[in-house]
Order: structure tokens, then C-alpha cells, then sequence
């Protein structure tokens, strides 16, 4: 019997599971100590941790290849990358602009990843919300953050 | 109790702690009648921004939005068959049939009334059994902690819904990245890949927000189906004299029974709520009546879920064990304020765990005040589409996290575990028991190496401290419940 691969839901999240221990395992058996289970070095515990999240991986990876279920629903690949994207533009204009900039940036992208996306919509929103951020968080909260930032 | 208790309260009803109680339940129930918002997303994207308040002042506003949630998703059960909140799927079942019988205040007024005892009783049971335990926590040893931990961590994943192994193994996962970051004991930086902004560890709000909020967004814009909201009318609150009796027997009998699962690790709201209705339907003389719009049903299961919600405060306040997600960021918002949660919380921060406590109370109070006069408000904000509300949570989000250290790669870093958290998500991999994992995973580090340096090396320890041995062999036995049980099952589908 050939068992499907494609969207197999244990046989991947196995894979996740193992390559996460394996990684953990592997790193600190190689660069961290491992020390004497009556003086643990650094690297005693997340070889163990690591050692047992393989063994779940595998168990699990294996009930996979015997079950075959398959993910349920499509992904949402459009608004995943977008949100995400938008998290990271935010990240990135922060410390060269400021926060009203950063703003504008998140509000559209994250916007473009919804269902609807209406340009008049998102404009306001992003105007009302600068706004609003601004009194919640630099004035209210007293948060450092500068609204604009011109020098550097 | 007593004297801890106006301690308490003096502490509470200070204008600054009445404030952001006020803002907690306000935002609590704001989040409970929106669906697509849950208690989690709210608070894990609030948790950064509470940095910058003082300890109990996040902790009040944080836990009043966890209890005022419940409280909104009755409203729309009720009122729409809408439920806000897991928790309040129950209460849809009755709730929502009195409202279309035209008795949709008086089921308002019963679901008020009955989480309100339901909040006093937790807040008294908090009272009593909080000091005790904290105390007798105090005396464990290394070894007895982190045992408890064990028996923590395999409740929650094995009471969780879903695949136990999978749950098991998401909480390894968490005890895994739990250990990014400088080692205490050797100093040492351990998987930071030379990042400095990961020598702390990964930040909790990063890996809170990431999976919780980040994710259930994307997981929410994923599917395409539109909600059509009808509205029932209130024409008056009060409800009958034959309906305030009908429900003081449930009422008692959901407190007992919320309260119980409560302390529970796993266990979230929603069992709690689910084993009050089934409870009451079994023991009443006219089972047919259930589903038809009884009072019972309604009564009984909210004032399970807000009784549930108050007592799950005391694992996590007392042993600094947090039985649920919502409760790992309770324990994630002291520790982001410095303070280590555990049993030492009550001695030496006791206007922590009595105002809190206090403040629970008054927020209750302020529930049934705020709540059934502004019924239609909150009604009317469902209209409010899903497609404004997103990118202001992102807006949060982000802020948030960026204020916390000013690190863009922390944000990157968001990022990262939102795309991590969506991929977990349709592996149906649940990401609460990680969360547990998370947190606990350095105490647990830290607990065996102190175990093991006291017991000088010897791994037997854990068995023969007479505590200790307890707590291992529940957990034993737990997990041979468990798979009896589902052995059992399997073979009943089989033949």
C-alpha cells in the first residue's frame, strides 16, 4: 500500500516535532557541556528535552504513515503572508520613521490580507487609529515612542 | 481571612485599581460579545502593553478581562445564539430559546445573577483555601515541585480536547524553547545563535501573541463564511419569582461543580459549563424541557463557567502553576513585571494576592451593573466588521511587543511564531499545552538540577520523597485513565 504524503497531517507535524528535538539534541550535545546528573551542565536538560520531542515526533510521524489523514481546509496563504508581512514592515520602519509611518504601512498591508479590502475604509481607520494610538500610547501610557522621526 | 480581605479590598477600591478594573471588565465584555476575539488574543495582546502599569493594576485589569469575557459571551448567546465565548455554547441552548419565547431579559437577568453568586463564591474559596496551600507549598522540597509540574503539565495536555499524544508532545516543544536564552546556573547562552536580543530567552508576549493572536487571525480570514446577526428584543429585565426559584438550586449546584474543574489543570470554562448543563438536565424530573428554554440551563452552566474562571486563580496564584493558557499569561504578565510567580507570591506580595482577589469581586459587581442597562450597546457593536477590528489588533501587536524592548527583531520574531502558530494550527496541533510547556520549562530545569544536587545524583528521589511519589502517581495513573479509556473506545468502534 503507498501512502499519500501530500498533506498528511501527522507524517508533518512528526516532521516538526523531530526536526525541532533533533535540533536541540544535536546543538547541545555538541557545543554545551553535559555535565553529571548530580551537577547538570548546560546541556543535560534540552538533550533530554530534545530526545523525548523526537520520540513523540516519531511516534507520531509513524501513526501518520499508517492513518493517512489529510489537513482539513485550504490554507489561508494570503492573509498568513500578508499579516506577517505587515509585522515585519512595522519591525523594519519603526526605528527609521517612527510610528505613525509604521502605522500607515501595518494598516494597509494587513488590511490587503482580509477578505474585502476597500482603499476609503482602511484609509480612515488607519488615520483614526494613528490618532488614537498616539493618545493611548505616547500620551496615556507614556510609552517612548516618537510619532515621526525626521533626524538620523 | 477576614482582615486579608478588607486588606485586600483597601487595596482594590484605590482609584488607580478601580480604574483599570473598570477598563478590564469593559474590554472583558467587549471582547466576550465580539466573536472572533477570545480572551486570548485580547490578553496576550495587552499582556506587553501592561509593562507599563504597576504589578496588581495589570493583574486586575488582565483578570477582569478574562471574567468580563464570560459574562459578554452569555449576552450574545442569549440574545443572538451567537456565542462569544467556547465557554458560552451551552448557555445558547436555553438561553437563546427564552429570548425567542420573548423572555430574553429575564434569561439576562438569571445568567447576571447567577455568574455574580458564582464570582462571590469564588472569590471566597480563593479566600479560604489560598493561604493554606500556598503554605504548605512553601514547604516543598526541589524534588516535591517538580514533580507537581509533571502532574501540571500532563493534566493540562491529557484534559485538553484534542490528541493527547500531540498535546504532550506540544508541551516538550514548549519546555524546548523554554530553554533559549542564558543558562542560570553556568552562565552560559544556550541556542541564541548569537542574537543578543535572545539571551533573555524568547520573550513571552513574542511567543504568547504569535500563536495566540497572530495566528487565530490568520485562521479566522481563512474561511469565507458570513454571520447573519438577528436581534431579539428585551422588553423586561426582571425576571419572575417562579424563575429566581427554579435557579437557586442550579445556581449552587454549577458553583460546586465550576469550582471544582476550576482548580483543575486543562480544564478550561467550557467543561465546566457543559457538565453543569448535563448535570442538571440528568437530575430534573422533565429532561424534555432542556433545549425548550429552562431557566436551569441557563442558571446553571454561567454560573459553572464564572466560577470556574475565579478558582482557576488559585493553582496558579498559590503554586505558581498555571492549569490553563489564559492562566500562563497571568503568570507571564507578573513575570514580565519581575516578580517569580510560586507560593512566596502571598508573603511577599500580599497586596498582590488580595487585592486581586478583591478586585474580582468588585468587577463582578461591576458586571451586573454595567452590563444589563447597556445590553443594547453591546448588541449593537456586533455589527462592528470583522475586517476593522484585524489590523487594530495587529496595531496592538505590534506596538506592544516593540515597547517592551525597542527590538525589531523581536517583532520579526513575532512574526515568525505567527507563522509557526498557523502551521500548528492546521497541523491541529493545539497551542495552549505549549504555552504551559513554555512557562514551566525553566522552573523545571531549575527544580531538577536542585532535586538531584540535594539528592546527590540519585534519580530516585522523586519516588521516595512520600509527596513527590503522590504527585507522580496520579499523573501515572492519569495517563493509564486515559488510554484505557481510549483503547476502550477504539474497540468498541471496531466491533
Amino acid at each position: 500500500m503507498k501512502v499519500e504524503l501530500r498533506n498528511n497531517k501527522d507524517f508533518f507535524t512528526g516532521l516538526l516535532f523531530i526536526a525541532v528535538g533533533l535540533t536541540a539534541m544535536v546543538i547541545s550535545l555538541s557545543d554545551y557541556p553535559l555535565g553529571t546528573s548530580l551537577n547538570m551542565g548546560p546541556g543535560y536538560f534540552p538533550s533530554l528535552m530534545g530526545g523525548i520531542l523526537t520520540a513523540f515526533g516519531l511516534y507520531i510521524m509513524a501513526r501518520g504513515l499508517i492513518k493517512g489523514e489529510k489537513i482539513a481546509g485550504a490554507w489561508g496563504i494570503r492573509p498568513l503572508i500578508l499579516l506577517n508581512l505587515g509585522v515585519m514592515a512595522f519591525g523594519f520602519l519603526i526605528d527609521r520613521f517612527g510610528l505613525a509611518p509604521s502605522l500607515v504601512v501595518l494598516f494597509f498591508i494587513s488590511a490587503l490580507g482580509g477578505k474585502e479590502f476597500k482603499f476609503k475604509e482602511v484609509l480612515i481607520l488607519t488615520v483614526l487609529m494613528t490618532v488614537a494610538s498616539w493618545v493611548l500610547f505616547i500620551y496615556g501610557l507614556g510609552i517612548p515612542l516618537r510619532l515621526f522621526v525626521w533626524e538620523n | 481571612m477576614l482582615d486579608h480581605l478588607i486588606f485586600g479590598f483597601s487595596v482594590a477600591l484605590s482609584l488607580q485599581n478601580l480604574f483599570y478594573c473598570f477598563i478590564g471588565v469593559f474590554v472583558g465584555t467587549l471582547v466576550g460579545v465580539l466573536p472572533g476575539i477570545s480572551p486570548l488574543i485580547s490578553i496576550s495582546m495587552l499582556l506587553p502593553i501592561t509593562f507599563t502599569l504597576e504589578p496588581l493594576s495589570s493583574l486586575i485589569m488582565l483578570a477582569g478581562i478574562y471574567y468580563g469575557a464570560q459574562y459578554g459571551g452569555s449576552t450574545t448567546s442569549i440574545l443572538l445564539n451567537l456565542p462569544g465565548e467556547a465557554s458560552s455554547v451551552i448557555t445558547c441552548m436555553d438561553g437563546y430559546q427564552m429570548a425567542r419565547q420573548g423572555r430574553a431579559g429575564p434569561a439576562l437577568a438569571i445568567a447576571a445573577i447567577s455568574s455574580f453568586f458564582a464570582g462571590c463564591v469564588g472569590t471566597v474559596l480563593i479566600g479560604m483555601f489560598g493561604p493554606p496551600i500556598a503554605e504548605l507549598a512553601l514547604k516543598f522540597h526541589a524534588a516535591e515541585y517538580f514533580s507537581l509540574m509533571v502532574l501540571g503539565l500532563v493534566a493540562a495536555a491529557v484534559l485538553a480536547q484534542g490528541d493527547m499524544v500531540k498535546a504532550l508532545a506540544m508541551v516538550v516543544f514548549g519546555i524546548v524553547l523554554g530553554v533559549v536564552g542564558t543558562d542560570v546556573s553556568s552562565g552560559r547562552q544556550r541556542f541564541t545563535f548569537g542574537i543578543y536580543d535572545l539571551s533573555d530567552g524568547i520573550g513571552f508576549t513574542i511567543v504568547a501573541v504569535g500563536l495566540f493572536a497572530v495566528a487565530e487571525v490568520v485562521k479566522n480570514l481563512e474561511n469565507t463564511e458570513t454571520t447573519e446577526v438577528f436581534t431579539a428584543k428585551i422588553t423586561s429585565l426582571m425576571p419572575t419569582l417562579a424563575d429566581m426559584k427554579a435557579s437557586v438550586n442550579p445556581t449552587l449546584r454549577g458553583t460546586a461543580l465550576g469550582s471544582f474543574f476550576g482548580m483543575l489543570p486543562g480544564a478550561g470554562p467550557a467543561i465546566s459549563a457543559f457538565s453543569a448543563y448535563m448535570l442538571e438536565k440528568k437530575i430534573t424530573k422533565d429532561p424534555s424541557r432542556f433545549g425548550q428554554g429552562a431557566i436551569e440551563g441557563v442558571a446553571s452552566p454561567e454560573a459553572a463557567n464564572n466560577a470556574h474562571v475565579q478558582c482557576s486563580f488559585i493553582p496558579t496564584l498559590t503554586l505558581g502553576i498555571p492549569g490553563s493558557p489564559v492562566m500562563a499569561l497571568m503568570l507571564g504578565a507578573l513575570m514580565i513585571q519581575g516578580i517569580a510567580p510560586g507560593p512566596q507570591v502571598m508573603t511577599r506580595n500580599p497586596d498582590l494576592f488580595w487585592g486581586l482577589i478583591a478586585s474580582m469581586w468588585i468587577g463582578n459587581l461591576i458586571l451586573v451593573v454595567l452590563n444589563l442597562p447597556l445590553v443594547g450597546i453591546w448588541v449593537k457593536l456586533l455589527k462592528v466588521p470583522y475586517r476593522w477590528l484585524f489590523p487594530c489588533i495587529f496595531m496592538f501587536i505590534c506596538v506592544g511587543n516593540y515597547s517592551l524592548n525597542n527590538s525589531a527583531i523581536e517583532i520579526y520574531l513575532t512574526a515568525g511564531f505567527g507563522v509557526l502558530g498557523y502551521i500548528l494550527l492546521k497541523l491541529e496541533c493545539e497551542p495552549a499545552p505549549l504555552i504551559l510547556g513554555y512557562v514551566l520549562g525553566p522552573l523545571m530545569e531549575d527544580s531538577l538540577r536542585r532535586a538531584m544536587l540535594l539528592s546527590r545524583g540519585d534519580p530516585t528521589v522523586f519516588f521516595t520523597r512520600p509527596i513527590s511519589l503522590a504527585f507522580i502517581l496520579v499523573t501515572v495513573l492519569l495517563l493509564i485513565t486515559v488510554i484505557m479509556h481510549g483503547l476502550r473506545k477504539k474497540r468498541e468502534k471496531g466491533s
